[in-house]
């Protein structure tokens, strides 16, 4: 009998554990999302990815202007996000999506996971940011190449995308497998948009000319910015690696002492724009509720708390960009892009492609 | 126990019934229900059952390189960890030395850290500028060195605790009788540690079968396993049919392994003495104290460099070395969700839990395993492995396709240690079957017919083996918990920062401080690893006396 009691022990020790575990779960938010008392409207949960933060009380804000609670879910990179909204679409884990990108938008459309919606903010974002009615643009991002100045003092650094190929630059440049990667995907689109598929010389040209000036892949940002990057400070090698345009000014920001000038810069030729939307998720019981979510993250005060905490740039033009962004990490006027409809039925074949290509 | 114990009989009955349903009533709700769900889902297309994705996969000869690469490394990996395990597991178990119990905690750090973190040292030391001077990154000999790194603790471990307890007067009479030391090993003590291996082997395999981080960091674009395809597959292309392919491909391979292994290892459980783990001594011969210490430097060596270059690198600034990465990790910085103490915090709790939760199902299931034979209790050991064998992604999704009734699971941080203990599990199981497996019935019986109740028996005979088993189980389970990284990151939870995902968070964005911070992440995460580890081993001590 005895065995048995000392068995229950731990049961007994895990249930008291995770009383406390539940209670203490996020200090400051509001962290239940499923509560029968609560009255409809009163409480929302915002699902988006692990890149998201916001300064510590601009939610709260909203709850002190709206009444309404906000639970905020992280669900990993912005592919595995969407895939979570995918498959949770018949019984949705939240009101709001935030953080899905025009790489992937397309196929967050033809899922039919979003509600329409308007906000009357959208007259302050520019007209190129926009895309759907179903989705409205919150921040945008350029995918560019970043040089390490240290390197370039004698000689310049490369001022377009087919200057890479050049022997002088060859094995300087770390890019990331576009399959696991993010801005690897954007620096991929950046090609295909600058050569094309067709004619004499295609984005295919481009790669292997690439490949055989001694490009190197990483798996993902982190490894190719701080293991083959020599602009990284960690030891990396090249100079020369795909990365923000808002790299050189996040650096800045995150070196104690900072800098009086950027180590590193973008090269503003051949950028590929990320922009970031959020949508009203259908299935929603708060639609109402959700559209004021939407507008307040078009706000300006949230607009202008994004650059510092995401590392991107607001979407509403009456938003002020902090100092060190103007100072180190201008806007490419330019970049590419390609249709969102476009990526949505290449995606898959690019990727092998490319793959193909460099294995 | 079922003839030879007396006892109220239903009250016993009522126990055994427990015993089976608490682990398997878990295994199904957590791992199974929602395993068929991302099955299900997968292979539905327009509402009919559709099993075209499995014959795309073998259409497709890439995917199946894949497939055979993740078999043949994992094996390749098993067979290396072994083998560099065993001298080390022989050293811990045979002698005493100052500071063995720290070597014992502090082997298991490896383990813990996220593979991201060592990913970057390994790239560090393997790199054209590394120590070793030629270019090793993104060839097989990165990944399996990486795999031993990883697993390494694991054979030490689970092997020289069952190796202390073998009785050198077996090997001594080999020795006696004029066998030449090798042949003593080879003939005497590799038979009888075979349960230990085959069960340290086992949780190796399944490890590297699915290893993920490691791969996709030093693999390159030239190796990639079934782990690595699922989660290309499903949160890259989005493409779920073929993924849900993948993991059934993955899910049949490990169970046919699984079978066959659990087979290999009843047949071979031996019984012995319970004898007092007195087997260590302290050195003696020169030749003995040059062993332990050879085994020592090449942990070291092993173990020792990948963690002093993070550990380093915490230290450090443009301006030289400084403890500006420790000073603010109680303050929120920019970019990240909480303060790096919540992180801590939340880690801790985590373990915790998940490791109340592994050690009780662990050990409910052990006993089942351990004292009934045939095909249902082997088909019980091969289930309770399998969430080791399943991708992260599968079980993320899962969980998410699974729980939405009749209580909402799916974003609840409950998940979390659930998930975590899921892992944990095996090493519970693992540890504690050849330790009760070789507890002798005679000895049980002898007990008995002395007219010691029947709980008394186990209190006295089983109860201190099965603790300390139990305790080496505990601190993996801990280990895993605090390491774990893939489940919970296919989930979508409110803000929960763990050390882990706190540390991967601060490896995205640029800047050195942010850089520093996340070194010294993992420093601490190290820290708290040995030291948990050590408290855990040392309570076993204090508690049970002698043993």
């Amino acid at each position: 009998m005895r065995r048995y009691l000392i068995m229950l022990l731990p049961l007994t020790l895990l249930a008291a554990a995770c009383g406390n575990t539940g209670e203490r779960a996020v200090p400051g938010t509001d962290q239940t999302s499923t509560s029968t008392e609560e009255t409809p409207g009163d409480h929302l949960t915002l699902m988006t990815h692990d890149s998201f933060a916001l300064s510590d009380g601009m939610l709260d804000t909203f709850t002190e202007q709206t009444g309404i609670t906000v639970t905020v879910l992280e669900s990993g990179d912005a592919g595995t996000m969407l895939s979570q909204a995918i498959l949770t679409k018949d019984n949705p884990i939240a009101d709001v999506l935030y953080g899905v990108d025009n790489t992937f938008l397309s196929r967050a459309l033809s899922e039919g996971i979003f509600l329409e919606y308007q906000s009357p903010l959208l007259s302050s974002v520019p007209d190129s940011l926009m895309t759907d009615p179903h989705v409205t643009p919150i921040d945008f991002g350029d995918v560019c190449v970043n040089y390490d100045k240290a390197a370039f003092t004698a000689t310049p650094p490369p001022e377009t995308l087919a200057d890479l190929t050049d022997p002088g630059y060859r094995d300087m440049l770390a890019v990331e497998d576009p399959a696991s990667s993010s801005p690897g995907m954007a620096f991929l689109l950046a090609t295909i948009a600058t050569f094309g598929e067709d004619g004499d010389y295609t984005w295919l040209d481009y790669w292997s000319d690439l490949k055989n000036n001694g490009v190197a892949v990483a798996s993902g940002w982190e490894e190719a910015y701080y293991s083959d990057f020599s602009g990284g400070g960690e030891g990396g090698e090249r100079p020369l690696v795909v990365s923000y345009a808002s790299s050189p000014a996040v650096g800045v920001y995150f070196t104690d002492p900072p800098p009086a000038d950027a180590p590193t810069g973008s090269l503003l030729n051949g950028c590929f724009r990320q922009v970031e939307y959020a949508g009203i998720l259908a299935g929603t019981a708060h639609q109402d509720a959700a559209a004021k979510l939407v507008d307040f993250l078009l706000s300006v005060p949230v607009q202008e708390d994004i650059p510092l905490n995401m590392f991107v740039f607001p979407a509403n033009s009456e938003a002020k960009v902090p100092q060190v962004f103007t100072d180190f990490s201008p806007v490419p006027v330019a970049p590419v892009t390609v249709a969102v409809e476009t990526i949505e039925q290449n995606r898959e074949r690019w990727i092998n492609e490319w793959t193909d290509t460099l294995r | 126990m079922d003839q030879r114990v007396d006892g109220h009989p239903a009250l016993r009955r009522v126990g055994k019934i427990a015993l089976v349903a608490i682990p398997v009533a878990f295994l199904a709700y957590f791992f199974v229900y929602p395993l068929l769900s991302v099955l299900a889902t997968g292979f539905t297309a327009d509402g009919r059952l559709d099993f075209g994705p499995i014959d795309s996969v073998f259409r497709r000869p890439a995917l199946l390189d894949v497939a055979w690469f993740t078999l043949w490394q994992a094996t390749a990996s098993t067979i290396l960890t072994v083998v560099a395990a065993l001298p080390a597991a022989h050293v811990l178990a045979r002698y005493e030395f100052r500071g063995k119990r720290f070597v014992r905690a502090a082997i298991v750090v490896p383990f813990v850290l996220p593979t991201v973190v060592v990913g970057s040292a390994f790239l560090a030391l393997l790199g054209p500028s590394g120590p070793v001077g030629i270019d090793l990154r993104h060839t097989i000999w990165a990944i399996l060195l990486a795999h031993v790194f990883f697993n390494y603790s694991i054979v030490v471990r689970t092997v020289s605790t069952y190796w202390e307890r073998l009785d050198p007067a077996l090997e001594e009479a080999g020795a006696m009788l004029g066998a030449t030391r090798f042949r003593v090993f080879w003939r005497v003590t590799l038979p009888l540690l075979r349960p230990a291996l085959a069960s340290a082997a086992s949780l190796v395999f399944l490890f590297t079968f699915t290893s993920f981080g490691i791969i996709l960091i030093l693999g390159g674009l030239q190796y990639s396993t079934l782990d690595v395809e699922i989660w290309r597959q499903a949160t890259g292309l989005l493409d779920f049919n073929v993924a849900a392919a993948l993991a059934l491909l993955q899910i049949i391979g490990i169970t046919l392994i699984l079978f066959l292994y659990s087979r290999y290892q009843e047949r071979r459980s031996v019984e012995f003495e319970h004898s007092v783990a007195a087997a260590a001594k302290p050195m003696q011969s020169r030749r003995e104290r040059l062993t332990v210490l050879a085994n020592l430097l090449f942990m070291l060596l092993l173990l020792g460099t990948p963690l002093f270059v993070l550990i380093d690198r915490s230290f450090r600034s443009a301006n030289g070395y400084t403890l500006a990465a420790y000073r603010n990790l109680n303050e929120r910085v920019a970019g990240m969700a909480a303060p790096a103490t919540t992180a801590i915090w939340n880690s801790a709790r985590f373990a915790v839990v998940a490791t109340l939760l592994a050690v009780a199902i662990g050990l409910a299931a052990a006993t089942v395993i351990a004292y009934r034979r045939g095909w249902l209790s082997r088909s019980f050991d091969a289930l309770l492995m399998l969430p080791l064998g399943t991708s992260a992604v599968t079980l993320g999704f899962g969980f998410l396709l699974a729980f939405d009734a009749p209580i909402d699971l799916r974003t609840s941080i409950w998940i979390i240690p659930i998930a975590h203990s899921m892992v944990a599990i095996p090493f519970v199981v693992r540890t504690a079957v050849p330790v009760m497996r070789s507890v002798r019935h005679r000895l049980r019986e002898a007990a008995a017919m002395l007219g010691a109740p029947p709980n008394r028996v186990w209190r006295e005979i089983d109860l201190p083996l099965v603790t300390r088993a139990a305790l080496i189980g505990a601190g993996f389970a801990f280990a895993v918990s605090l390491g774990e990284f893939g489940a919970t990151s296919f989930l979508a939870l409110p803000s929960n920062p763990t050390l882990p995902t706190a540390i991967f968070r601060l490896l995205g964005r640029p800047g050195t401080e942010s850089f520093s911070s996340a070194m010294a992440l993992s420093t601490i995460l190290m820290v708290a690893t040995t030291v948990t580890i050590f408290a855990i081993e040392r309570s076993r001590t204090e508690g049970l006396g002698d043993f």
